[in-house]
């Protein structure tokens, strides 16, 4: 039941994107989120939509795993669409009824922030969706390594990241099986009133709370016994090291941005109002 | 009684990557007072086998029938299977969660609606079934040791007081003196209250020593089933997918192979030393 989960979830599979190094997927993501952010035209979502597919079909990940992240911000998309068609006063008037007015401007802005929320979830989701979350959090300490300057404890930061990633997937585990073994004594966790059901989540929270413990003190003491202590000193087995396919991938990655930009800029690309 | 499953097939996440064929058109049926043992490695799907009998995965094609009625039915009482066919989980002591034993032991029949009284006579019943210590009643679960954990948690099932009694792993994690205790236990509210009890293992001595019938599990699919000495007598299949006969039957094949006339039949070390003993006391003389 509770297996359906799928934020951050990782796809398995052997594909160029798979094996670029963490650190482009994520500068080249933000890159992208930025890029769609800052743009503004008809040409230059449709450069964004090539550029999705190309990622999309070169990471082997089928369609319908990432469409279902969309199902997470489906209110929010109705809501941030409806909010900006209808409150949205310049620009002519498309279309007028009692109190509600829909303007050019209010179709074009909710339109294409569509598109955003859209392709800033797809664009996140294949990241995560090619990435481990060890490699995440690897790629992640090591682009913040430059703030260990200013006293912030990436090490530690990251390893907090990817203790936490980790546990996702044994605590749900967990969960289900606590549940059902209360289910299998009878418990009822579906009928009821709010006070009724928040009551009968006590027989899972209870357990599920002991058990997070005992696995955080088992896995203290293992770590303990390994002489863990801190990132200072510490190296790695499998350094991150840009090889010639990352380098590929910034290039492209920057000629897409500097391609949509320019579009945007100088050939925008009417039709009607858009 | 009996629990009968026809044709049950179940996936897991089926349509993605971690699609998983759990369980292939397993057909059994547990009769009414049976001793029943499933074996099978980890991940030959006993443990989602068991979690059908009692409704709390719904397999994906099949049907399972309980006393003739089947359990997927519109309409059909899964509160009340529950309370009938009664599921200690592995590791069971994870979901004690009240603040004294005795409360614990007395949240299943609470969910069956009784009223106080009658769920702490049922919790007190359960828990002298199980050998627990009258002293430790009002102690908080959280501080028992190991085995009496597990003994609490044990009752907390029992005392829905089910029909039929269905242990995953029962002796996991305990002790040699622990599990004999434990597995002693369970064939004593057998033999007291014609229980019929379904002992899921990967110990095949363990199992050997206390069921009537073994159901083997390989790779989601039913391998064997039968009597106790009929599914060893298949050894060498069952050593061929990571399984073992017991030690016993090893030693008395290997015997009867050097030229001891011993029967092969014997599943326990005390039935195969009397084997023995009977072979040598009549000298040579075969029985065949």
């Amino acid at each position: 039941m509770i297996r359906e989960i799928t934020i951050g979830q990782y796809y398995p599979a052997d594909s160029v994107i798979h094996r670029l190094d963490p650190r482009v997927k994520i500068v080249c993501t933000l890159l992208f989120l930025i890029s769609l952010f800052v743009q503004n035209s008809l040409s230059g979502y449709v450069i964004a939509t090539l550029f999705l597919v190309f990622v999309i079909r070169a990471s082997k990940v089928p369609f319908r795993f990432i469409v279902k992240g969309l199902k997470a911000i489906i209110l929010l998309l109705m809501f941030t669409v409806v909010m900006n068609l209808f409150l949205t006063k310049e620009g002519a008037v498309l279309l007028h009824f009692w109190i509600f007015t829909i303007t050019e401007n209010g179709l074009r802005i909710s339109v294409f922030m569509a598109i955003r929320l859209i392709y800033l979830i797809i664009g996140s989701s294949l990241m995560t969706l090619t990435t481990t979350p060890n490699a995440l959090t690897d790629g992640i300490e090591s682009l913040l390594r430059p703030l260990n300057r200013f006293r912030v404890p990436v090490h530690e930061v990251a390893m907090i990241m990817s203790i936490a990633l980790r546990f996702i997937p044994i605590l749900l585990e967990e969960t289900d099986k606590i549940m059902k073994a209360q289910i299998a004594r009878g418990a009822d966790l579906e009928s009821g009133n709010m006070i009724q059901r928040t009551k009968a989540m006590v027989p899972i929270l209870v357990p599920l709370f002991v058990s997070a413990f005992r696995r955080a003190n088992d896995l203290a003491l293992a770590m303990e016994a390994r002489c863990y202590c801190g990132g200072e000193g510490r190296t790695k087995m499998k350094p991150l090291v840009y090889k010639r396919q990352d380098y590929a991938a910034y290039v492209i990655v920057v000629a897409y941005v500097v391609l949509a930009f320019v579009a945007g800029r100088f050939a925008p690309l009417h039709i009607w109002i858009f | 009684m009996s629990i009968k499953l026809e044709h049950v097939n179940y996936i897991y996440s089926a349509g993605t990557a971690y699609e998983k064929h759990a369980l292939k058109d397993v057909s059994l049926e547990i009769l009414p007072g049976q001793f029943v043992g499933i074996i099978g490695h980890t991940g030959s799907g006993k443990s989602t086998l068991i979690q059908h009998l009692n409704g709390l995965v719904k397999a994906s094609s099949g049907a399972i029938y309980y006393n003739g009625e089947n359990i997927y039915a519109d309409g059909y009482d899964m509160k009340g299977l529950r309370s009938q066919v009664g599921l200690v989980f592995q590791y069971p002591e994870h979901q004690l969660f009240e603040e004294d034993v005795l409360s614990d032991v007395c949240f299943g029949p609470k969910n069956q609606g009784l009223s106080k009284e009658e769920c702490e006579k049922r919790a007190r019943e359960a828990l002298e079934l199980v050998g627990f210590p009258e002293k430790q009643y009002h102690q908080s679960p959280f501080e028992l040791s190991g085995g009496q954990k597990r003994r609490a948690a044990i009752a907390g099932v029992l005392a829905m007081r089910p029909k039929v009694l269905v242990l995953d792993e029962p002796t996991a994690g305990l002790d040699p003196a622990g599990r004999d205790d434990i597995l002693d236990q369970v064939r004593y509210l057998h033999d007291q209250t014609g229980m019929t009890v379904v002992l899921v293992s990967h110990s095949m001595e363990d199992v050997a020593r206390y069921v009537e019938r073994i159901i083997v599990m390989n790779r989601g699919e039913k391998m064997l089933d039968g009597a106790v000495r009929e599914v060893f007598s298949h050894y060498k299949e069952l050593e061929q997918v990571g399984l073992a006969a017991p030690q016993v039957t090893y030693v008395m094949h290997d015997l009867q192979e050097r030229g001891l006339p011993v029967e092969t039949a014997a599943t326990t070390v005390e039935e195969a030393a009397a084997e023995i003993l009977r072979v040598l006391r009549h000298g040579k003389r075969s029985d065949t």
